[in-house]
């Protein structure tokens, strides 16, 4: 799957680590897919996650939309705000499903401390070519820093993954503006175009 | 106008329409933002209570005076609240009362994953079950109104998928009328359960069962919606949404009131199905009540019953996929060629929860992992010195409950000398008593109590030492060391989180001693906005450090490996990621070469004098 049918269901899990903005990065998502006229549903795990731990978040539109969660193996596009985790969660894709990876690692306590070791970049690209063939990088992070602010990091993925399906560009301008805090929303703004060139790049 | 709302924020919102006016709960995931945002709403008052007990207590004794009231909790705090649920079920209210659990299935932040449905059998009170954000509005109020009309509290049962998805939901824009200002009911055969009393409501609230079993059978709660003949499910709750997502075609009996059941409906649709299954998360409990109506759901050949469910599995959270499966294995549906997702042989690096960067708890855990004594754990935040390196966590079994069995311990004779380690908001939830059991009864045991001045694992809530409400106002703080020198306890001091070296004196100090002791370690949580302003990242001089790998050992994030090695040693070189940095010192002060820079030290290589005066 590459592109967006208006009025297609879409099934989105967003992962990442503690404190990297996924929760924001799916509420922008479930907004608007309410702009474009779906049955909307969000669902987040809370607790001890927020601890540095993995992060999993599920985002469904649909005509009426029934359970929360994502199955595994039924998920149309993974978000991975850390390469890592974007891996660690593949097997929540379809077979052909949009894995949209962060170029981003955050090691975990368990390599720092020299007990495990962080996968290079080919063995990361290796895995999650094993669920699908489906896989676009994006440097988020330095894109946020050229857009003013480094937590804009999931809206600059978000901005991506609107150009790579066809999403239109108008329903998330307009859920950043319901949802961002007045101050951050130019920024915000700023990093979702800069997203959208990126992936077009 | 529909607005996305989580089922915790549509709670809350579902409690105001219904005119509650008081609210009273302890945090804990998933239930916490219900209380917090009803908070928010204007004509209420919620406050956090030191725990659950307390909470549905306040909410019974608010009920009892004439105004609407709830209390939340998670499932496990209705353990605690238990007493007070059953004698609130043998009175009754004058106005509405609902009790909120929010339960864990899959145990995503909790110890067990009971099935507080059970609950309500146990206590004979009913049990709506929503299965979105906007029954978890609708039910809300229509709990208010059960309640009132039978003159019973309810039980409002959400689950994880429901508290923390967000949905659509329709609101109302009014609250329902207030009830009238009344006295106070002198009705002492309702409300005094003294044995003869009690026995006298005991028949009442058997009759009032029946009487909700009857209403059960008409109303809107529960819902048949007939499709397909050939299938037919009975569920509630979460589950009714993964029945519609699996079995688009079956025929579905939902559930809104999973307690008591309408016997006489789930017959009727039993009869107008070819086939009936029960579909639903944790314990068989609609479908063992299903069989005792005599009710021949579907089960797989072969399948012992009661010994488990018949069909899905009693254990952790459904989804689509393990209804699907459970669904194919038992012959409902016809095997998929996909149904297991292909799974990779790589081994990837864990990412276990870990405490903070600059976490208060971190240097206490440090000393006792060093002294290798039996720790006895508690649930918080501070539960993660479980974790590697640190590893200076033995037990931890329920809130408050550290003091409590290292107290049996040392009672049952045990060789080592144990000790208790439990966070502020612990303490004053079930703490207090155990500690007091403690001094009482002589034990030697040593408490460490973690006062991080804030209630931390469940994202910052006031509670009684921070001197501040949940409705954010300035209130009376409880000054910890007083209150335990005032159970007879000698050996109490308090002391800095981050000060490992005193830490590490006081403890050597006592493990001399055949008394109780308490050590206060009192430290702001790192995450808390005042502490953000005193966040200044450490540096390490690599010249110094030689690989030695001490400060990885105090478990770290902010510590990282540098692919520098030590020259004489061919060891990575300890380096600090200056974006997680908080300066705690505590590296610095277990770095035995000094090749950490302490704070003033940082702040003077930065030529910033100045600053580091003021810091003093």
């Amino acid at each position: 799957m590459t592109t967006w049918v208006s009025g297609q269901p879409l099934n989105v899990v967003l992962v990442g680590v503690g404190g990297q903005g996924t929760i924001l990065a799916s509420d922008l998502l479930a907004e608007a897919g309410l702009r474009l006229g779906y049955d909307v549903k969000q669902a987040e795990i809370h607790g001890m996650s927020q601890r540095g731990g993995s992060v999993i978040s599920n985002l469904r539109w649909g005509s009426r939309v029934f359970s929360p969660i994502v199955a595994r193996g039924c998920a149309d596009v993974l978000i991975g705000f850390e390469k890592l985790e974007t891996l660690r969660f593949s097997d929540y894709l379809r077979h052909d499903g949009l894995a949209l990876v962060n170029d981003y690692a955050i090691v975990p306590v368990t390599v720092s401390s020299g007990a495990a070791t962080y996968p290079d970049d080919n063995l990361l690209r290796e895995g999650i070519a094993r669920m699908t063939p489906n896989q676009h990088w994006i440097r988020a992070v330095e894109i946020a820093e050229q857009a003013g602010n480094l937590r804009t990091t999931n809206v600059v993925m978000l901005g991506a993954l609107a150009r790579i399906l066809g999403l239109p560009k108008v329903a998330f301008q307009e859920s950043i503006k319901v949802r961002v805090p007045l101050k951050y929303q130019d920024v915000n703004l700023l990093a979702f175009d800069k997203g959208f060139e990126a992936a077009g790049a | 106008m529909k607005r996305i709302l989580s089922g915790n924020e549509a709670a809350a919102r579902g409690a105001w329409e219904a005119g509650a006016e008081i609210g009273s709960g302890y945090p804990g995931t998933p239930s916490t933002e219900i209380m917090e945002t009803f908070a928010l709403y204007p004509g209420v008052y919620a406050e956090w209570a030191p725990n659950e007990k307390v909470a549905l207590d306040a909410a019974i004794g608010a009920a009892y005076a004439g105004k609407r009231a709830f209390a939340t909790m998670k499932h496990v705090g209705v353990n605690v609240a238990a007493d007070a649920l059953f004698y609130a079920a043998m009175t009754g209210v004058e106005a509405g009362l609902v009790l909120v659990s929010a339960d864990d299935p899959s145990m995503h932040s909790s110890q067990n994953e009971q099935d507080n449905r059970q609950f309500a059998k146990f206590v004979r009170i009913p049990c709506l079950d929503p299965s979105d954000s906007q029954e978890s509005h609708d039910f809300m109020t229509a709990a208010f109104k059960l309640s009132e009309q039978f003159d019973t509290p309810v039980l409002l049962r959400m689950t994880t998928r429901v508290c923390h998805t967000s949905g659509l939901v329709e609101v109302g824009d009014q609250r329902l009328p207030l009830p009238e200002p009344k006295k106070y009911p002198r009705n002492t055969a309702k409300y005094v359960m003294v044995p003869a009393n009690a026995r006298k409501r005991h028949g009442i609230i058997e009759h009032r069962i029946q009487e909700l079993a009857e209403f059960a059978e008409t109303s809107p709660l529960n819902q048949i919606e007939m499709h397909s003949p050939s299938l037919g499910i009975i569920t509630g709750g979460i589950a009714y949404q993964y029945a519609r997502e699996v079995f688009p075609e079956a025929s579905i009996l939902k559930l809104g009131m999973v307690y008591p059941l309408p016997a006489e409906m789930i017959r009727r649709f039993a009869g107008a199905v070819e086939r009936v299954i029960v579909l639903e998360e944790l314990d068989p409990f609609i479908e063992d009540q299903v069989r005792l109506m005599g009710v021949d759901a579907y089960r797989p050949e072969g399948k012992y019953y009661p010994g488990t469910k018949s069909i899905f599995p009693v254990t952790g959270e459904l989804d689509p996929r393990v209804v699907r499966l459970s669904a194919e294995k038992a012959g409902l549906l016809p095997a998929t060629e996909h149904s297991e997702p292909e799974s990779f042989d790589l081994e990837l690096p864990v990412r276990p929860p870990v405490l903070c960067p600059g976490c208060p708890h971190r240097g206490a855990f440090y000393v006792l992992h060093k002294l290798g004594v039996p720790v006895n754990g508690d649930i918080g935040c501070y539960t993660l010195g479980v974790t590697p390196p640190l590893n200076a966590i033995d037990t931890c079994g329920c809130m408050g409950a550290s003091i409590g069995v290292a107290h049996g311990a040392a009672i049952a004779g045990d060789k080592e000398r144990h000790v208790a380690v439990i966070g502020d908001s612990t303490f004053f939830h079930t703490g207090i008593p155990a500690l007091m059991n403690v001094a009482y009864n002589r034990s030697n045991v040593i408490t460490i109590i973690m006062d991080n001045r804030i209630t931390g694992m469940t994202g910052h809530q006031e509670n009684p030492g921070t001197g501040r409400t949940l409705q954010g106002k300035e209130t009376l703080e409880v000054q910890i060391e007083p209150l335990v020198r005032a159970m007879g306890i000698q050996n109490v001091v308090t002391l800095e989180g981050h000060d490992v070296e005193g830490i590490e004196k006081v403890l050597k100090g006592w493990m001399k001693l055949d008394e109780p002791a308490v050590l206060i370690t009192r430290e702001e949580c790192a995450l808390l906005p005042s502490s953000r302003g005193r966040w200044l990242p450490l540096e390490v001089i690599s010249e110094k450090c030689n690989g030695c790998t001490l400060c990885f050992r105090v478990g770290c994030p902010a510590i990282m490996k540098s692919e520098q090695l030590d020259p004489k040693y061919g060891r990575p070189l300890a380096l600090i990621d200056a974006s997680l940095c908080t300066g705690c010192e505590i590296c610095a002060q277990v770095c035995p070469r000094d090749a950490i820079l302490f704070r003033e030290q940082v702040l003077a290589r930065k030529g910033d004098i100045e600053n580091s005066e003021v810091l003093k």
